[in-house]
Formats: structure tokens, C-alpha cells, sequence
């Protein structure tokens, strides 16, 4: 009964919320790691980029539901969520032609796209606050619980609960969805493997005659519906912030940079790998604990490793660590 | 030297015109809080042109060394809290100790032994057990000393030394940080630098805010000391010559005391700033700098000379984040208390950035000149922007959402503003204002 109790407690406090957690940042990892394999630099406005989109989201979502539009028990942000993507992609697509497409010209080094991309997350990060303010937004709606802890209570008759919050079931199930379509289109797809090919060994796919400019185009409309499902996921799972989104970057490149910048493979294990460390190095584990050992051992304090307000010290402690004994990430990923 | 060049000199005087024609028509006291954060902007700038314009090394951790800065001033200038030291002093020290014995410990097991399990084996059990033994150590006297009055002190307080020796304390304890940094990050490619360094930025202000026992966190410390020239409002105006000499000029002794003070600190500012700019013009043309710039024009050529690229790059990294630090520490002396919740990325380590591309990367002139302008314009661009709202709006009716929305987020204009000044630059001039020589 104890150790089914303890399982409860892990589950319900470490492993559902590192699974979202982790495909959010998965997904966002593979905005960052697609950018890196294709055009070839870091997107420092990956995270405004998600903050764009679910800005854009967010405001649909209201407009719905002041329509009284709904879902049911999902969340309307839903509904809403192809009218982000559409006006992210336009936006994304938009920065490209006047930003990026230039210093593809020139074939400028790849420090100076970083630079010109740090002047996109200053406009970016300006609209959004622009549009929608500084503050914070909560905008789920429909059934909080896919099963809630007093039910759960109920069902099994243990001293824990399990609760799964809709926006948690939600995100996995995204994202499961949104990989899988994505490999399917990576691998199966005409255009999916000139983009592969253009990833690998530019000149070769230039020579067998990939049209360059749709490679990038397309990469781009990927990575806007990428940057919005995980920046909505993200949203509906905690709130939308701006500065929170910004934050983000840190834990997203780290997943990138883990799992191998430019592998698609790499940005989802990278993903969970850092959200599984930051949620169980910040987790109290004094409950999970205090069940499975004997009363004599059970622990006084918390056992909480980190506060939680060092979680970044958790994506940057694993970055320095893979860095330095891969530094082509855990899957080999383009990087020197 | 070479012949005067005309168009630089004139950059310059336009700065000094903006400024001066917001003394005029704004207010004094606005031109010289401009005068005086365009000083440190500059000395900042100049510290990552340092990093940038040398060597080529990314750094996107400017944030944390100016906070790093800010710290010393604390640590400096604060008067120490005996109550605190007896209740936890010792044993937040030993705590430290052991920290840094534990990863000394394991860096050492790591490089001596043989590869394989066993050293694995020695290294973890090294670092798992180090850690629980140093928070045994460390929690207990975190918690005594933030028991002590928490309301007023909570936590060790100061040296109790003058405000001034902060600047090179500042200087060294980001300097230290950047050995740290240099030593893991140094070496790989530029990106990988860039995510470390704002990773490490976020840490330090993490550290600062949760960590009350060494700078009180997020509860703040206030009431810094000033440095020794500077004199403080409330005595000016309390002294009777010093209010008629201000009579004597025609004006109010109030403003006049906030005048002077705000004129003392841009004295002292630009001291600094005119001994780091030679210093760096001095390196920058010797051999050694002749050296860095070969180094970032081609690293293979420079490493078949027997240059020894990996260290240089540590060298200058840590020169330039010192330069930093102690630009922080002037800040944070000028704005007489630490307020860790106040770092912004944007504002601290992106803004930096601006004005060192803007001014002209890899010329000293050059980051000084951006780190006067664009201070100028993040300051003056909101003033400016709700002036233009209000010319927007001026047709719409009073009251109307949108009117009320677009005039209360005039705010952020200054992203958007800062944002469009750097890709115009990087597109149409990516030398910068004063280009490298």
C-alpha cells in the first residue's frame, strides 16, 4: 500500500508534470534545432516567436468566447490555435524577407544571423508587450480535470491522489501528434527530405537541384506552427507571460544543444532530459520518500535538492556537463 | 596619432548637443541622470567591445557581471551586522569552503585518475556526498542569519570600507566568475559560448535574490554609501554658504544640491571611463592587441604561428567582464541600493549589445559614442513615443478602449525602437558608426 502510494505521489507530482513540461520543451527544441540544421545559426527569438503566436491565440480565444464559441470540455484556445499559427508563419515569413534573406545573400558568418536575430527578439518582445501587456494571462477554459485527485482518492481508496489536468493530457497527446507528423514528413515526403538533404551538405542539394528558397520557406511555416502549439501548450499548462516565454530560451537551447543542435531526434530527448532534471531536483521529496522508508528514517526535512527558483542552474548544469564530454549533444547532432 | 577625424569628433558633439538640449528644455536634472548612465553605458560597452571587438568571444551574460558589480558594492560598503556573523558567520563560510573543496576534489579526482568506472564511480560519489555534507553545513547558518532581525539587517552585512574600493572589487569578483565560465565554455564554438554565458547571467541573479544571508535578496538593500567626493543633498542644503552661492547663481538650492551631486558623480564617472578608454587604445594598438585582432581574423593562422588561441580568448573574456563588474558597481553606487529583481536581460545584456554594434564593433570610440546615444534614446524614446501616441490618438474619443491601450503601452516602444535600430545598422552599416580601423 505504501509503495503504491508513493508511486501515486511520484506520479502525480514528478512524472506527469515532467512529461508535459517536457514535450513543451521538446517541441520548442525542435523550432530551435529545425532553424539550426537549415539555416544554419541559433534563433535568439525563438522564445518572442512562441510568445507572438500565443498572443495571437489568446486574443482569437476571447474573441471565441465572447462568440460563446466553444469546445466542450477542451480548452477554446483550440479552435483558435490555426489562426496563430497562420499569423505567426506570416510574421515569421515576413522577418525572413526583410531580415534574414539579405545576409543569405552575402552569406554572412553565422554570428551576425544570431545578432540580427537578438534585433527581431527586441521587435518581437516589443509587439507582444505592445499588443497584449506586460502581465500575465490565464485564457484555458472548458473541464480543469482529466481526473482529479479527489476522484482519483475515491477510485482506489490510497492516500493520494493522482490528479491529470486536462491541459496536461492535452499537451501530450499534441505533441505526440505533432512529432509524429513531423517525422512522417521529415522522412516520407519529397519535401521533407530536400530538407534533410539541404540540412546535410548544402552544395550537394543545391546541385541536384532543391530549390533553396523553399527549403527556407517551409522550414519557417514548420517552425511558426512548432513555436505556436508549444507556446499555447505552454500557456494552457501554467499562463502566458512574455518575460516567462523569454526566459524559456534557456531551457529550450538547452535541449537542443543536449540532444545535438540540428537533430530532430535529439531537440525531443534534450527536452525531457532537462525537464525531467529541473522537476526532480527541485521536487520536495520528503512525502515520496516518508512513505517508502521506515518511520525511523523517514526524513525531517524537505529533501528538496534545489529551491525552485534554481531550476535554470538545472538546464545550464546538464548543458556544461554534455558540452564538455559531447559537445555534439547525446545524438550527434552538426556542431563542432 | 593621426590627423583629427572630423566626422568622429562630430558624432561626438552631437551626443553632447542631445544632452544638452534636454538640459535646456527638458530639465538638468534629467540631462545628467542621462550624462551620468551614459558614462557606466559606456564603460559597459566598452567591456563587451573588449570581448567582441578583440577576440570575437559572444558574450550574453553582460547581465551578470554588472549584477556581480552591484554585489561587491554590498559586500564593500555595507556596514557588517555582528549579530548575524555570531549567529551563522562561521558556518556559512565553512559551508563555502567545503563547496569549493568538494568540486576542487572532483575536478582533481577527474584529472588524475584513469579513465573508466572507477573514476566514474569516485566522481560522483565525490560530488552526491559533497553536496549533502556542504548543505548540512551551509543550512543551518543560512537560516541563523536570516533569523536576525529580518525585518532590518537578515543577513552579514559589509566590510564596512569606502563605496570607491567596490569599483575594483566589482572589477575582481567578475573577473572570477569569468575564469569560471572561460574555463568550461571557452573553446567551444561562439552559439555554445552565448547559451553559457546567459545561463550563467541568470544563475547570478537567481543567486542574488534567493540568497538572502548575502545581499538580503529580493527584500533589497537600500541606503548605500556614496564615495568620497560626493556630497549628499540634505547637507548641501543644510549648509549656509552653499545655499547662497546657489541664491547667489539664481537658483532654487534644492534643485541645485541634486545638480551638483548628479555633476560629482559624473566627475568621478568619467575619470574611470577617460583611464579605461586609454588603457584599452594603448592595448588595442601594442603588440598584444595586434596579436587578439590576428586571433579573431583567423584562429588556425594565428595557432600555426604558436599563438595559444584557447588562452587568450580566457584572458581577454576575463578582462572584458572585469571591465563590466566594475561598471556595475558604479551603477549600483550611483543608484545608492541593489535591487536584484530589477536585472533584465533585455535592458542589462541585449541593450549592451546595441550599443556596442551600433557605435562600431571592434573600436573603442566607437562602443563609448553607442553607449551615450542609445542610453540617450532608451531614455528619450518614451517621451517621444507618448508624444506621438497622443498626436495618434488625438482624433479618437476620450475614453475609447483602444486610445487608453495604445497611450499605456507607449512603454515598450523602446524594444520595438531598439530593435529596428540594430537591424538597420547590422543591414546598412554593420561597421558601426566608428569604424574599426
Amino acid at each position: 500500500m505504501d509503495l503504491l502510494n508513493a508511486l501515486v505521489a511520484l506520479s502525480n507530482y514528478v512524472l506527469i508534470p515532467a512529461i508535459a513540461y517536457g514535450s513543451q520543451l521538446a517541441l520548442g527544441a525542435l523550432g530551435v534545432t529545425l532553424i539550426y540544421g537549415i539555416l544554419r545559426f541559433s534563433n535568439f527569438a525563438h522564445g518572442d516567436t512562441m510568445a507572438f503566436g500565443t498572443m495571437v491565440t489568446i486574443l482569437v480565444t476571447w474573441w471565441f468566447q465572447s462568440m460563446g464559441l466553444h469546445l466542450f470540455a477542451l480548452p477554446t484556445a483550440l479552435l483558435a490555435l490555426p489562426f496563430g499559427i497562420a499569423a505567426t508563419a506570416l510574421l515569421v515569413l515576413g522577418t525572413d524577407r526583410v531580415v534574414y534573406r539579405f545576409y543569405r545573400r552575402v552569406k554572412a558568418r553565422p554570428i551576425v544571423f544570431v545578432m540580427a536575430s537578438i534585433g527581431v527578439m527586441f521587435i518581437m518582445n516589443g509587439l507582444v508587450r505592445f499588443i497584449i501587456g506586460p502581465s500575465e494571462q490565464t485564457f484555458a477554459d472548458g473541464a480543469r480535470f482529466i481526473i482529479s485527485a479527489r476522484e482519483f482518492k475515491h477510485m482506489t481508496g490510497l492516500n493520494e491522489g493522482l490528479a491529470l489536468r486536462t491541459s496536461q493530457g492535452l499537451t501530450i497527446v499534441t505533441a505526440v501528434i505533432v512529432v509524429a507528423a513531423l517525422f512522417w514528413f521529415l522522412n516520407r515526403t519529397r519535401t521533407g527530405k530536400s530538407m534533410r538533404a539541404f540540412s546535410d551538405n548544402e552544395d550537394l542539394a543545391l546541385l541536384s537541384g532543391i530549390n533553396p528558397e523553399r527549403v527556407v520557406t517551409i522550414t519557417w511555416l514548420i517552425v511558426a506552427a512548432l513555436a505556436t502549439i508549444a507556446g499555447v501548450l505552454y500557456g494552457l499548462d501554467k499562463s502566458f507571460k512574455p518575460f516567462t516565454y523569454f526566459q524559456l530560451l534557456l531551457p529550450i537551447f538547452a535541449s537542443a544543444i543536449v540532444g545535438g543542435l540540428g537533430n530532430p531526434l535529439g531537440a525531443i530527448a534534450g527536452g525531457f532530459v532537462i525537464a525531467f532534471s529541473e522537476v526532480t531536483v527541485t521536487y520536495a521529496w520528503k512525502k515520496v520518500l516518508g512513505y517508502l522508508l521506515p518511520d525511523s528514517l523517514a526524513p525531517d526535512g524537505l529533501v528538496q535538492l534545489l529551491s525552485t527558483d534554481y531550476k535554470f542552474a538545472v538546464s545550464f548544469a546538464i548543458l556544461v556537463v554534455v558540452l564538455l564530454f559531447r559537445p555534439t549533444g547525446l545524438f550527434k547532432g552538426k556542431s563542432v | 596619432m593621426s590627423a583629427i577625424n572630423w566626422k568622429n569628433v562630430g558624432l561626438f558633439a552631437l551626443v553632447a548637443l542631445l544632452i544638452l538640449w534636454t538640459g535646456l528644455f527638458q530639465s538638468w536634472n534629467v540631462a545628467l541622470a542621462i550624462l551620468n548612465m551614459g558614462l557606466i553605458s559606456a564603460i559597459m560597452a566598452l567591456g563587451v567591445n573588449i570581448q567582441w571587438g578583440y577576440a570575437g568571444l559572444f558574450n550574453v551574460g553582460v547581465m551578470g557581471f554588472v549584477a556581480l558589480g552591484g554585489l561587491a558594492v554590498v559586500i564593500v560598503s555595507e556596514a557588517p551586522v555582528p549579530e548575524a556573523w555570531a549567529a551563522g558567520g562561521p558556518r556559512i563560510l565553512a559551508g563555502l569552503a567545503i563547496g569549493a573543496g568538494v568540486i576542487a576534489a572532483a575536478v582533481q579526482a577527474y584529472k588524475r585518475m584513469a579513465p573508466g568506472r572507477l573514476r566514474a564511480l569516485v566522481v560522483t560519489v565525490l560530488l552526491v556526498g559533497g553536496f549533502f555534507l556542504y548543505r548540512a553545513v551551509f543550512d543551518p547558518g543560512v537560516e541563523a542569519v536570516e533569523a536576525v532581525n529580518p525585518a532590518g539587517t537578515g543577513f552579514l552585512g559589509g566590510l564596512g570600507l569606502p563605496v570607491l574600493l567596490a569599483w575594483p572589487v566589482g572589477a575582481l569578483l567578475a573577473a572570477g566568475a569569468a575564469w569560471a565560465i572561460g574555463k568550461t565554455a571557452l573553446g567551444l564554438r561562439s552559439d555554445y559560448l552565448a547559451i553559457a554565458t546567459l545561463g550563467i547571467s541568470e544563475i547570478i541573479i537567481a543567486t542574488l535574490k534567493n540568497e538572502d544571508w548575502l545581499a538580503r535578496g529580493v527584500k533589497n538593500v537600500t541606503g548605500l554609501g556614496r564615495p568620497w567626493p560626493v556630497p549628499y543633498e540634505v547637507d548641501l542644503q543644510k549648509s549656509a554658504a552653499f545655499v547662497d552661492w546657489a541664491q547667489g547663481m539664481g537658483l532654487d538650492p534644492v534643485t541645485a544640491s541634486s545638480v551638483v551631486v548628479k555633476l560629482a558623480y559624473a566627475g568621478l564617472f568619467a575619470v574611470v571611463l577617460g583611464i579605461l578608454l586609454w588603457m584599452s587604445q594603448a592595448a588595442l594598438n601594442s603588440p598584444w592587441g595586434r596579436m587578439m585582432r590576428a586571433i579573431r581574423d583567423n584562429e588556425v593562422a594565428a595557432e600555426a604561428m604558436g599563438k595559444d588561441v584557447t588562452r587568450r580568448h580566457l584572458q581577454v573574456f576575463i578582462l572584458g567582464s572585469a571591465v563590466i563588474g566594475m561598471a556595475g558597481a558604479m551603477m549600483t553606487t550611483l543608484d545608492g541600493l541593489l535591487t536584484p529583481g530589477a536585472y533584465q536581460p533585455l535592458r542589462y545584456t541585449f541593450l549592451i549589445w546595441v550599443m556596442v554594434i551600433v557605435g562600431g564593433s571592434g573600436s573603442n570610440w566607437g562602443s563609448v559614442l553607442g553607449g551615450f546615444l542609445i542610453w540617450f534614446l532608451w531614455v528619450q524614446v518614451e517621451p517621444l513615443g507618448n508624444a506621438l501616441m497622443g498626436l495618434i490618438t488625438a482624433g479618437m474619443a476620450d475614453g475609447s478602449p483602444l486610445k487608453e491601450h495604445l497611450l499605456a503601452s507607449t512603454a515598450h516602444m523602446r524594444l520595438l525602437t531598439m530593435g529596428v535600430i540594430l537591424l538597420l545598422v547590422l543591414r546598412f552599416s554593420p561597421r558601426g558608426l566608428i569604424p574599426e580601423k
